[in-house]
């Protein structure tokens, strides 16, 4: 193993100039920058998100997968605008564009839905990547376009059909979610134009925390986003739920969800339930992998190429 | 019998497959932010040299193949078998027709190659990048002609046949890289 970095200085000392401009970016338009604890009593209960468990005081205690929850208890204090530019982790999670602990950029915009928070996710990405193509895109449209199914409608047996035609895997029709992504993986994202791809109106089942709506032909969506630059995951957001009922139910879903997969069950975080009977304003956020930006706006092969240290050098 | 997750996967690892034995050539981590994780990975089966992609998910497991590389001298064919010998124990293996497949034209007696066991018979047989051959049969050299440009067929001693420059004639020893068949060179002597 060596002692030396896995990124070049100069690619270190690109990165310590983009944070600043990240941060000049969120300073000139009024939004203040908040520090969040990494050891948080209660991880999120995402079914693929496994967080990692650190011991302290001699109590469980979870590194956090995303500031999310914390940031969403200071809005309904009253915060106003905020961002996040920190760290995050996820287990398991090694790869070219993985490492298990990250650089998150998370931003929430009281007031704003998803629709105005893309825009900003697009004028960021315009900032520190100057001239790049804007594309906008909703998951139907990508979906239908390119694979002629409509994801909100399909069948599982039909999107298993449509899968089976371009990815080899063992996996049964009736999880459908795992036929959409293993499309998107597979098929859509390395079909994506150039540049900056925002796609928006997720399907209901893959809402996440994102509030459920129906979209102009009368088919409920989530209203949740996603970002991909050049081809890769770069930014997930949501226009947030903040019915403190509904979130609690999501979370019951999702550890339903979680006990068929027979991944281990978390405790639901209590606080951000009480913050949100409280009272949280309505707003956007989301969250964006400052590292993968790195990776395009610095050409780098992979994730190890702007990190100081990724974790087999850590 | 072992048996490798998701997260054991790595380039060379040998597994089984539908029943037979296969090398992973490449594996990419592959994972939606809220999504699955995924594992694409592209396989060599070794009994057929056939690659394509699989794809895994996060729950799978695969047992690992009984597959070992030796490096072995080659002896002799006997007609039927290519009869190698390990160095050390003097253990020898005979290979058949599909096992040596293209690696036949290139194998010379005493030279080493990596025989592919697989429960402890070969797989596969992979000659060394190069070896230095004698042509046995090719057109007549022209007489001082040395210079650039220009090459002819020739028959080697193995049976191989390779592109030469003009001026190699029969009894020539040559060298060629067994990966695409080049010749390199005059073998030196």
């Amino acid at each position: 193993m060596s002692w030396q970095p896995s990124a070049s200085l100069e690619r270190l000392a690109q990165r310590a100039a983009i944070n600043r401009q990240i941060r000049t970016f969120f300073d000139d338009r009024g939004v203040m920058e908040v520090e969040l604890p990494v050891l948080g009593r209660a991880p999120v209960t995402d079914p693929f998100i496994e967080p990692i468990r650190a011991r302290c005081n001699g109590a469980t205690r979870y590194l956090q997968t995303s500031p999310e929850y914390a940031m969403k208890r200071l809005l309904a204090a009253g915060s106003g605008p905020i961002y996040s530019l920190g760290k995050a982790f996820r287990d398991g999670e090694s790869g070219r564009r993985h490492n298990p602990e990250f650089t998150l950029l998370e931003w929430y915009r009281p007031g704003w839905d998803d629709t105005r928070l893309m825009d900003e996710v697009a004028e960021l990405v315009g900032h520190l990547h100057p001239g790049v193509v804007v594309t906008r895109l909703r998951y139907r449209d990508w979906f239908v376009e390119h694979l002629g199914i409509d994801p909100h409608r399909a069948t599982g047996a039909e999107l298993a059909a449509v899968g089976r035609a371009h990815v080899e895997i063992d996996l049964d029709e009736s999880d459908r979610d795992a036929w959409m992504d293993l499309l998107v993986t597979h098929v859509l994202e390395p079909r994506l134009p150039e540049g900056l791809v925002l796609v928006s109106d997720y399907p209901a089942s893959q809402a996440a925390l994102a509030r459920i709506v129906p979209d102009p032909t009368g088919q409920p969506v989530a209203r949740r986003f996603e970002a991909f630059l050049n081809r890769m995951e770069l930014a997930n957001g949501y226009w947030e739920l903040t019915d403190a009922e509904e979130q609690r139910q999501r979370f019951e879903t999702d550890l339903a969800k979680r006990e068929g997969y027979g991944l281990p069950q978390y405790p639901i975080d209590e606080s951000l339930l009480a913050a949100l009977t409280a009272g949280m304003p309505a707003c956007a956020g989301v969250a964006l992998g400052v590292d993968r930006l790195l990776m395009t706006l610095l050409k780098a092969e992979g994730i190890a190429d702007v990190l100081s240290f990724d974790t087999e050098r850590a | 019998m072992a048996t490798y997750s998701i997260n054991d996967f790595r380039a060379g690892l040998k597994v089984m497959l539908d029943s037979d034995p296969c090398s992973i050539v490449e594996n990419e981590f592959v994972k939606p932010g809220k999504g699955q994780a995924f594992n694409r990975v592209k396989l060599r089966n070794l009994k057929t040299g056939r690659v394509w992609e699989r794809t895994f998910r996060g729950s799978e497991n695969l047992e690992s193949a009984d597959v070992m590389d030796r490096e072995m001298e080659y002896l002799y064919n006997d007609g039927e078998f290519w009869h190698f010998m390990e160095p050390e124990s003097f253990e020898q293996h005979q290979a058949d027709k599909n096992a040596v497949g293209d690696a036949a034209k290139w194998l010379k007696e005493q030279d080493k190659c990596v025989v592919t066991l697989y429960n402890g018979a070969p797989l596969a047989v992979t000659p060394p990048n190069h070896v230095e051959l004698e042509v046995v049969e090719t057109d007549p050299g022209l007489k001082g002609d040395t210079a650039q440009g220009g090459n002819k067929p020739a028959t080697l001693s193995t049976g191989a046949v390779v592109k030469v420059p003009l001026f190699m004639n029969v009894g020539d020893v040559v060298r060629v890289d067994t990966r695409n068949g080049e010749y390199l060179g005059r073998a030196k002597e």
